[in-house]
């Protein structure tokens, strides 16, 4: 126990980078639309086995991750446009709903999958470790390191240099008016939600490799992603990774140093965080 | 242009517009006068289609198409344009991204984005800033200029002048003959009697939901009494 080696601040960061992925679509529905989507682990699961069965099949990782992205957002799509815009703004009917949800895609997925556990296959390319002058790191936790840090690009770019993600603010301030100077404002939020659904299929894929599926890993990605949003703020897409980060060496600190607590070491910081800053490290109040 | 007859709107229970008509012509200023709660902004929300009132019976005609029962988008995209009581400019968006976020009516466009900041100078300094980085006359010209940039035919303008020092208020009106001059009709909401006087060439005044009064704007100059005895005034 003598501080945290090369190896674990690795680990941290790259958990971290798959954190931010799921994270991030959850930050696009429950920070900037404001719909509280419990079900957000699930389409994580979702993904995950979508992308094994797609990818053992084919052969092809790429194709797995694509047919869970795409499957993903299909039933982002059922949920939106066939439950959650009969509830409204109603939070505490979104939250019933969502769980709902929730448990019919899991026991759905465990009739199709049964208990066991499914990692899926990682490409050729991928596999193996680098080797730094004696230092081996798994090729694929640094990929997906990588592809945290390229999302997180992109969706920046997307929200603050697109004519759509202005479109996504202007909705998210001020919804009424956007619609009275001619924009199909709904459309535009349905795709924002679809977006954060295929992050959640995606995240399933890319964490369905290393940390592997079985029938509880939605419920705890998606108690880190909360953990995520709500230290970072609701809606800040740097929040979202400044508390990827947070969590994911948080974690990594916690089972290295104090395996008995490391629960206790993400929450613990997490509750007293939010004694003194009730909206998060980038939370702005609405 | 627009034709509004005998529209009735309600929130819930309450009967807020009454049989309420008139009409809005093209290159028209027609001024709403009335007291607070008269039923202005109730009026402006039913024709643009906005929520809550939660219904609207009655006819709403722009250029002879009913506009009852569509979705407020659409009521914007056949070229009626919005300035919403308060501004309500979008705190997350740069005056810049106030201008380019929104597509033009129509498939010709006269307002471009260089034409806005031509009209509005004031903003082309401010262009980086965002809406809540702006002075209350700025607001108002981002709110004119972003309606202007969908390209409408008319702009309904509820309270533009609410909050503007004297001197901004006139550029407003001066603002408002340029646009008449351009072709388009305006559907004024304002408080203040004697801007109305100076920039419409009709008005109306409502009172409880009715309107009780309508004329020429200069046949009412002459004689300010019959307009101040509803809108308490002296």
């Amino acid at each position: 126990m003598n501080g945290l080696s090369l190896l674990q601040i690795l680990n941290g960061l790259t958990f971290a980078a798959l954190l931010f992925i799921v994270a991030s679509g959850f930050t696009l529905i429950f920070g900037l639309l404001r719909i509280v989507n419990l079900a957000h682990g699930a389409l994580y699961l979702a993904g995950g086995y979508v992308g094994y069965s797609a990818a053992t099949t084919t052969g092809s990782f790429l194709i797995g991750t694509m047919a869970a992205m795409g499957a993903v957002a299909l039933i982002g799509l059922v949920i939106e446009r066939g439950l959650l815009r009969f509830v409204g703004d109603n939070e505490m009917r979104q939250v019933l709903l969502t769980l709902g949800v929730t448990f019919l895609l899991n026991d759905m997925l465990l009739v199709l999958y049964g208990g066991d556990t499914f990692t899926v296959p990682v490409p050729e390319l991928l596999r193996g470790a680098l080797n730094w002058s004696g230092f081996f790191y798994p090729k694929y936790r640094l990929f997906v390191l990588g592809l945290g840090i390229a999302v997180f690009i992109l969706l920046w770019l997307l929200l603050n240099r697109t004519r759509l993600g202005a479109l996504i603010r202007a909705g998210v301030d001020d919804a009424e008016t956007i619609a009275a100077l001619g924009v199909n404002i709904r459309r535009i939020f349905l795709f924002t939600f679809l977006l954060g659904a295929a992050l959640a299929g995606l995240g399933g894929v890319i964490g369905g490799a290393f940390l592997t599926l079985y029938p509880s890993a939605d419920a705890e990605i998606l108690v880190f992603s909360l953990a995520v949003v709500i230290i970072g703020g609701r809606g800040s897409l740097l929040g979202a990774a400044v508390g990827a980060i947070a969590v994911g060496m948080l974690n990594t600190i916690g089972q290295v140093m104090f395996p008995e607590l490391a629960y206790f070491v993400i929450f613990g910081p997490m509750a007293l965080l939010l004694a003194f800053r009730p909206l998060g490290l980038f939370g702005r109040s609405v | 242009m627009l034709e509004v007859s005998e529209v009735n709107s309600f929130y819930g229970e309450a009967h807020v517009l009454n049989d309420l008509s008139l009409s809005v012509g093209k290159g028209e200023i027609v001024a709403l006068l009335g007291r607070n709660g008269m039923g202005k902004t109730t009026l402006i929300r039913s024709i643009m289609g906005v929520k809550p009132p939660s219904r609207v019976i009655g006819s709403i005609k722009w250029n002879g198409e009913e506009l009852i029962g569509l979705p407020s988008f659409e009521v914007a995209r056949k070229g009626i344009g919005y300035v919403p009581q308060g501004r309500r400019l979008f705190p997350s968006l740069t005056v810049t991204e106030h201008l380019t976020v929104l597509k033009p009516a129509h498939e010709k466009t006269g307002w471009t984005f260089e034409k806005a900041f031509d009209f509005f100078p004031r903003l082309a300094e401010r262009r980086q800033n965002r809406g809540d980085q702006l002075s209350g006359g700025e607001r108002q010209m981002l709110a004119i200029a972003r309606t202007l940039m969908t390209d409408p035919n008319i702009i309904l303008m509820d309270e533009p002048s609410e909050g503007l020092a004297p001197v901004m208020v006139r550029h407003l009106e001066k603002i408002m003959a340029e646009l008449r001059g351009e072709g388009l009709g305006i559907l004024l909401v304002e408080q203040n009697l004697y801007s109305a006087l100076d920039v419409s060439d009709r008005l109306y005044v409502l009172e409880t939901g009715r309107v009780v009064h309508s004329d020429v704007t200069a046949n009412v100059a002459a004689n300010l009494d019959s307009l101040t005895q509803y809108l308490g005034v002296h």
